[in-house]
């Protein structure tokens, strides 16, 4: 589904993803930990398609494609999906309007219909039940005085309608009560599926107490300095990132 | 000789060759009215660079082309393209004024409610008992501006309108200034008079819309006097040809307790200088100024702004935005005088710009004059570009850059559409706005 290799990104002329290898096959969900700063977002934004991005070396291949030449929204027509760490507020522009528009367009571009304004309402309305989303939400502007958690329940609602093949959650768990982690965790874990491969950007173990994760890896100054299944997690949780960047270091 | 002058010789020669077939030539006092003006604009002159209100906006355009009267006859007119602008569903009462005179033909009078009077104004001022004399000119300030004191030497046809005490306007009235072809090369001076008279209510609708893509001048003003407790809210819609010189001034005073709200919005014309004047001239009143101007391509669109409180508890809100793309170039400046004797006032005035292109500018000023000192006053001005996160957001869930940039800007312009009172005119403003935009065809669907 999407292979990563040897890609290092500069911002601002300043190194800060160092050379990631990376292999995700569908199915599989992987999670993504590491020191604040250490380059997780940059990783998913290049993934995404932000500008102010230097890929300096390396490739992206994404379903058998070059993923980095591909616009933005033609990465969103095809199935990649990134849950923001910060979803930005967009007054004047209502939600339902955008999650139709995106609906449509990712519909389009797969040669299916555009759905009407029934069946678009019939859908959102199944799918806002899935992260416990009121209707009202609908009728408010992108996120405008949404709280950080119905920020980023909004997010997931929008994954659960665009059914990405890959999907990305930049710390979609940060900020959430336990509540709503309980809830978010449970949308995630609807999607997850054997033709869909998931990559959860976190700090906390606990997330992954809900949606465990086939592979975990560590990223630190900008690489992935360890990789393992869920056991490494619970190690992290312990003993911090001190001993990873130690023996990184050593290497 | 140098050009000033020719370019005053040349309104001051029109006026001669002309004063004998305006309106009402024959009553002394329009005969003084008119020639007062003329004399104030000979004296005062077309504002040059060294007029603070007019340092952004050049008129040496319009002086150039000395621009004549439209010739009395009228020319044939293009009768299926008129029927398309006039837009019957904005309201139920029309009146339809073009290349400055009256068309019987072409408005709706009929079945005004009592107490409403809406006339043709070269009726009104051949006809003394029209009371039109004790209304006319009187918000205006014709030594402060230059072009009001040019319509008014050149006073002929438009409309009046009086509200008589408690009359209440149903349904709003639409005023079409329409320019026809045979207006290319002439200047008009359309006039506006309102008088609202104490608790009488009107929605009222002023359009200056263009059939041919023509180079003419118009010079509007458009007066209106509110009586204590009246409320009068007027929607301005300017699209005049593209090639056109547009410069228009409304002048309002208000009595006790009187609401005036306007919205102003700004899409057509090579040049548009719009000036509001608002008079807080007794207690108690509230004033509301919104606008949106949209430049592109050469545009230049230039509001100024001056609301002055005169008197304790007025609260004026003002809120304008300005949407620059191509070369095109928005001013807005807004003059705030709060006089010793307005305590208490609550003004307000918001202008935010939003630069679409590398060529675009937008030039906003506050102007604030404060001599109360229990009084609130804020204002803010912005000028700036699509927020780049926000585009990206956009994009990431499957909308193309166009649509993206397009829909961010129509979200910035609907601010102020949303706040127009009549849903017909919400409407076209909207597809007007989406027209606009580059991806306009494609967000729309989803609207
Ligand atoms: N636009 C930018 N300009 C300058 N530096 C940037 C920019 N974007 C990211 N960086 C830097 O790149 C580094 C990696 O940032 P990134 O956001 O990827 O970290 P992260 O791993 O997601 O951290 P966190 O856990 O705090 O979210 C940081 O040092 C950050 O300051
Ligand atoms: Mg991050």
């Amino acid at each position: 589904m999407l292979s990563i290799k040897n890609l290092k990104v500069n911002v601002d002329g300043k190194a800060i993803l160092k050379g990631i290898d990376l292999e995700i096959q569908a199915g599989e969900v992987h999670a993504i930990m590491g020191p604040n700063g250490s380059g997780k977002s940059t990783l998913a934004n290049v993934l995404a398609g932000r500008e102010g991005y230097e890929v300096v070396d390396g490739t992206v291949t994404y379903q058998g494609q070059n993923l980095l030449e591909l616009a933005p929204e033609l990465r969103a027509r095809s199935g990649v999906f990134l849950a923001f760490q910060y979803p930005v507020e967009i007054p004047g522009v209502s939600n339902v309007y955008l999650l139709k528009a995106a609906v449509n367009a990712v519909r389009k571009h797969r040669g299916l219909d555009e759905l009407d304004a029934m069946d678009f309402l019939a859908l959102v309305r199944e799918k806002m039940k899935l992260v416990k989303m009121d209707e009202q939400f609908l009728y408010r502007a992108v996120n405008e005085g949404f709280s950080g958690g119905e920020k980023k329940r909004n997010e997931i609602l929008q994954m659960a309608l665009l059914e990405p093949a890959l999907g990305i959650l930049d710390e979609t768990d940060s900020g959430l009560d336990i509540d709503a982690l309980k809830i978010v965790s449970d949308g995630v874990n609807a999607l997850r599926s054997k033709d869909r491969a998931l990559v959860l950007v976190t700090h906390y173990q606990r997330l992954l107490d809900y949606v465990v994760p086939d592979r975990v890896h560590v990223l630190a100054h900008g690489r992935i300095v360890k990789s393992g299944d869920r056991g490494l997690a619970l190690e992290l949780e312990q003993k911090g990132y001190g001993w990873i960047e130690t023996q990184a270091a050593a290497l | 000789m140098n050009a000033v002058m020719q370019a005053h010789q040349h309104y001051a020669a029109e006026f001669e060759r002309v004063e004998s077939v305006l309106a009402g030539a024959a009553s002394p006092w329009l005969r003084e009215l008119r020639r007062n003006a003329l004399a104030v604009f000979v004296e005062r002159g077309f504002p040059t660079a060294r007029d603070e209100d007019w340092k952004y906006t050049r008129t040496a355009a319009i002086e150039k082309r000395a621009f004549s009267c439209v010739p009395a006859a009228a020319a044939p007119l293009n009768a299926q393209r008129l029927q398309q602008v006039l837009h019957t569903e904005f309201a139920a009462h029309r009146i339809v004024i073009v290349d400055g005179r009256y068309r019987p033909e072409w408005s709706q009078l009929d079945g005004l409610p009592a107490g409403v009077r809406v006339t043709a104004l070269a009726a009104a001022l051949s006809d003394e008992s029209s009371g039109v004399r004790t209304a006319l000119g009187k918000a205006v300030n014709i030594q402060r501006h230059p072009f009001a004191a040019l319509n008014t030497a050149f006073i002929d046809d438009g409309v009046f309108i009086a509200l008589q005490k408690g009359a209440v306007l149903d349904q709003p009235v639409q005023i079409v200034f329409v320019a026809s072809a045979a207006q290319g090369g002439h200047a008009t001076h359309p006039r506006v008079v309102v008088a609202a008279d104490e608790h009488s209510r009107a929605t009222l609708i002023e359009r200056f819309v263009a059939l041919d893509e023509a180079v003419y001048f118009t010079n509007a003003v458009t007066e209106v006097v509110l009586g204590d407790h009246a409320s009068v809210e007027l929607c301005r819609l300017q699209e005049e040809s593209a090639k056109a010189f547009h410069i228009s001034g409304v002048f309002v005073t208000q009595g006790r307790a009187s609401r005036f709200t306007s919205h102003a919005i700004s899409l057509g014309a090579l040049l548009a200088r719009d000036d509001i004047d608002v008079q807080l001239a007794a207690p108690g009143v509230e004033c509301t100024l919104n606008g949106l101007y949209m430049a592109g391509g050469r545009q230049h669109a230039d509001t100024h702004s001056r609301v002055d409180h005169l008197q304790p508890h007025g609260t004026s809100h003002e809120f304008y935005k300005g949407v620059l793309d191509g070369h095109g170039r928005g001013v807005f400046n807004g003059k705030v005088i709060v006089h010793p004797d307005a305590q208490k006032t609550d003004a307000r005035q918001r202008n935010e710009n939003l630069l679409l292109s590398d060529d675009a500018e937008a030039d906003t000023k506050p102007e604030l004059e404060i001599y109360a000192d229990d009084v609130k006053c804020a204002h803010g001005a912005t000028v700036g570009q699509l927020d780049a996160d926000s585009v990206f957001y956009l994009r990431s869930r499957g909308m193309d850059e166009a649509a993206a940039r397009s829909l961010l800007t129509y979200a910035f312009a609907s601010e102020i559409i949303e706040r127009v009172p009549v849903p017909a005119i919400r409407a076209y403003l909207q597809q007007a706005v989406l027209a606009r935009l580059p991806g306009g065809p494609a967000i729309e669907e989803f609207l």
